[in-house]
């Protein structure tokens, strides 16, 4: 079974890559695991049109990346269990900071062509640990605007491979079809680790404590001056 | 950015909605060659400049093939911007980009791998033959006109991207001066696909490319052909464009409008 972790910004257009990751490639049975926090419609949605199996995870008061991590051996278990041939997860895509890639799986990193230009600096571990970048909404900009964006995307990775396209319409996917098939199976569950180390997220704010102020809470905290981390508590 | 020269570019055809085959063997495009696409909405006229743009390789709904110099594209020119031979200038005349014109511009300039600073001016000098309402360097791309962004972008295709074919999807529809740009990217030596619903641009390109169903069903070189009708359509326009100018500029039209052809 291959594994492809889709990660990317709200609204970047993450749905439509994968619907039309599911509609070209016919030949493997996919399974689709949404994540996100309060609110996911996507997993009826593709179930409804594709008759795969899907399912979502809220992630509630914890990180949903975090939260992806902590569920992702026993989502790929269910997958195999559902005799999927490839299993598609998609992140909430909140902090830009977290990047859900693992070893063993096909990173896809989705950037909205009218997101700003500087958007991709702002993603940067997002795009660093991809294996492809995939830049929706093409039509919207102009030829200059392409070109500009696609180098602001190499100037924080030189060798990603960049697909752009129109993901409604499905132009220029010809390439991530590619990508996607000649990307190797899952050897063994039991030996996928994250590609990068996430932020530390551990304070009392991540399990619901609401007060301002780092006197008011415990974990791993900081101050306005330095960027230096501390930690108070056991 | 480009090594090969572009010599030709070869359309093969496809098939229209019902599945029949286009109505050619071979288009040829080469360098200086100007194409209009005409045809009623939804004939499939932007579908015809798309498969350009992404050198369809029969994987598109047409099923239509596009060849570089007789052969497949190497897959820098579809996939990468900066290495690509074609420009294409949609029908989009809002740019995201919240730079100034001369920032923009520099950026542009400097994803193409170089950086000539007289090219931004040359640019907006050029972008300013097209447009009644000048350009300048300072103001921001967003706070630009349809018409003026349209210009730049013309402009920049011309200039900067420096390509040596240009796709434009309804150039008439923002209002800027359409004989000016086709003149100037003749003088370029670029090879030019217009879609239009417009006459006269129609009428000034060497073959006509008429869409219909999803297909080609024409291609039409008048070769001197429509001499009169070019004559009487540059008088029409002439007419047109004179009594425009007069509207936009406040006055009252109370006599026939003189007109110089």
């Amino acid at each position: 079974m291959k594994l492809v972790i889709i990660a990317g910004p709200p609204s970047a257009g993450k749905t439509a890559v994968t619907r039309q990751i599911i509609r070209i490639h016919p030949e493997l049975k996919s399974a689709y695991l949404k994540i996100d926090v309060v609110c996911a419609t996507e997993d009826e949605e593709i179930r409804n049109e594709f008759h795969i199996p899907a399912k979502k995870v809220y992630s509630g008061d914890l990180c949903p990346d975090h939260a992806g991590i902590m569920i992702l051996d026993e989502a790929i278990e269910w997958a195999m269990t559902e005799g999927a041939d490839m299993l598609i997860v998609e992140s909430a895509g909140l902090c830009l900071r977290c990047t859900p890639y693992t070893t063993q799986s096909f990173g896809i990193v989705v950037l909205s062509a009218i997101s700003g230009i500087q958007s991709p600096a702002k993603m940067a571990p997002m795009i660093a640990l991809a294996d492809i970048a995939v830049v929706t909404r093409i039509d919207l900009v102009s030829q200059a605007e392409k070109e500009v964006f696609r180098e602001k995307i190499r100037g924080i990775r030189g060798d990603i491979d960049i697909v752009e396209t129109n993901a409604v319409q499905g132009t220029g996917m010809r390439y991530l079809t590619r990508a996607i098939g000649e990307a190797p199976d899952i050897e063994n569950p039991a030996t996928i680790t994250l590609r990068g180390i996430p932020p530390l997220g551990v304070c009392t704010v991540c399990i619901g404590k609401t007060n301002i102020g780092w006197k008011h809470h415990t974990g791993v905290l900081r101050q306005l001056d330095g960027d230096a981390l501390m930690f108070r508590g056991d | 950015m480009i090594e090969e020269t572009i010599r030709d570019i070869t359309i093969l055809p496809g098939r229209n909605r019902k599945g029949i085959q286009e109505a050619f063997l071979e288009i040829h495009i080469r360098p200086g060659d100007t194409l209009s696409i005409v045809g009623p909405t939804g004939s499939g006229k932007s579908a015809f400049i798309n498969d350009i743009e992404i050198f369809a390789n029969r994987d598109t709904v047409t099923g239509r093939q596009i060849l570089v110099n007789g052969k497949l594209p190497p897959e820098r020119y579809v996939r990468d911007p900066a290495a690509k031979p074609v420009a294409l200038i949609t029908q989009n005349t809002r740019c995201l980009c919240d730079l100034s014109v001369s920032d923009f511009l520099r950026m542009h300039l400097l994803s193409r791998g170089y950086m000539k600073e007289s090219c931004i001016q040359e640019t907006i000098n050029l972008a300013n033959q097209f447009t009644g309402e000048p350009i300048t360097a300072h103001v921001r791309m967003t706070s630009l006109s349809g018409g003026q962004t349209r210009s730049l972008m013309v402009a920049d295709a011309i200039l900067i991207s420096n390509t040596p074919i240009i796709l434009l999807d309804e150039v008439e529809n923002a209002g800027i001066f359409k004989e000016k740009v086709i003149e100037v990217l003749r003088q370029h030596h670029k090879a030019l696909l217009f879609v239009t619903h417009d006459p006269l641009v129609s009428l000034l390109s060497d073959r006509r490319i008429v869409m219909q169903d999803g297909a080609v069903s024409k291609v039409i070189e008048p070769d001197g052909a429509e001499e009169h009708a070019i004559r009487q359509m540059l008088h029409m326009d002439g007419i047109i464009g004179r009594m425009r100018e007069m509207i936009r500029a406040g006055e009252l039209i109370t006599q026939p409008v003189p007109v110089s052809w």
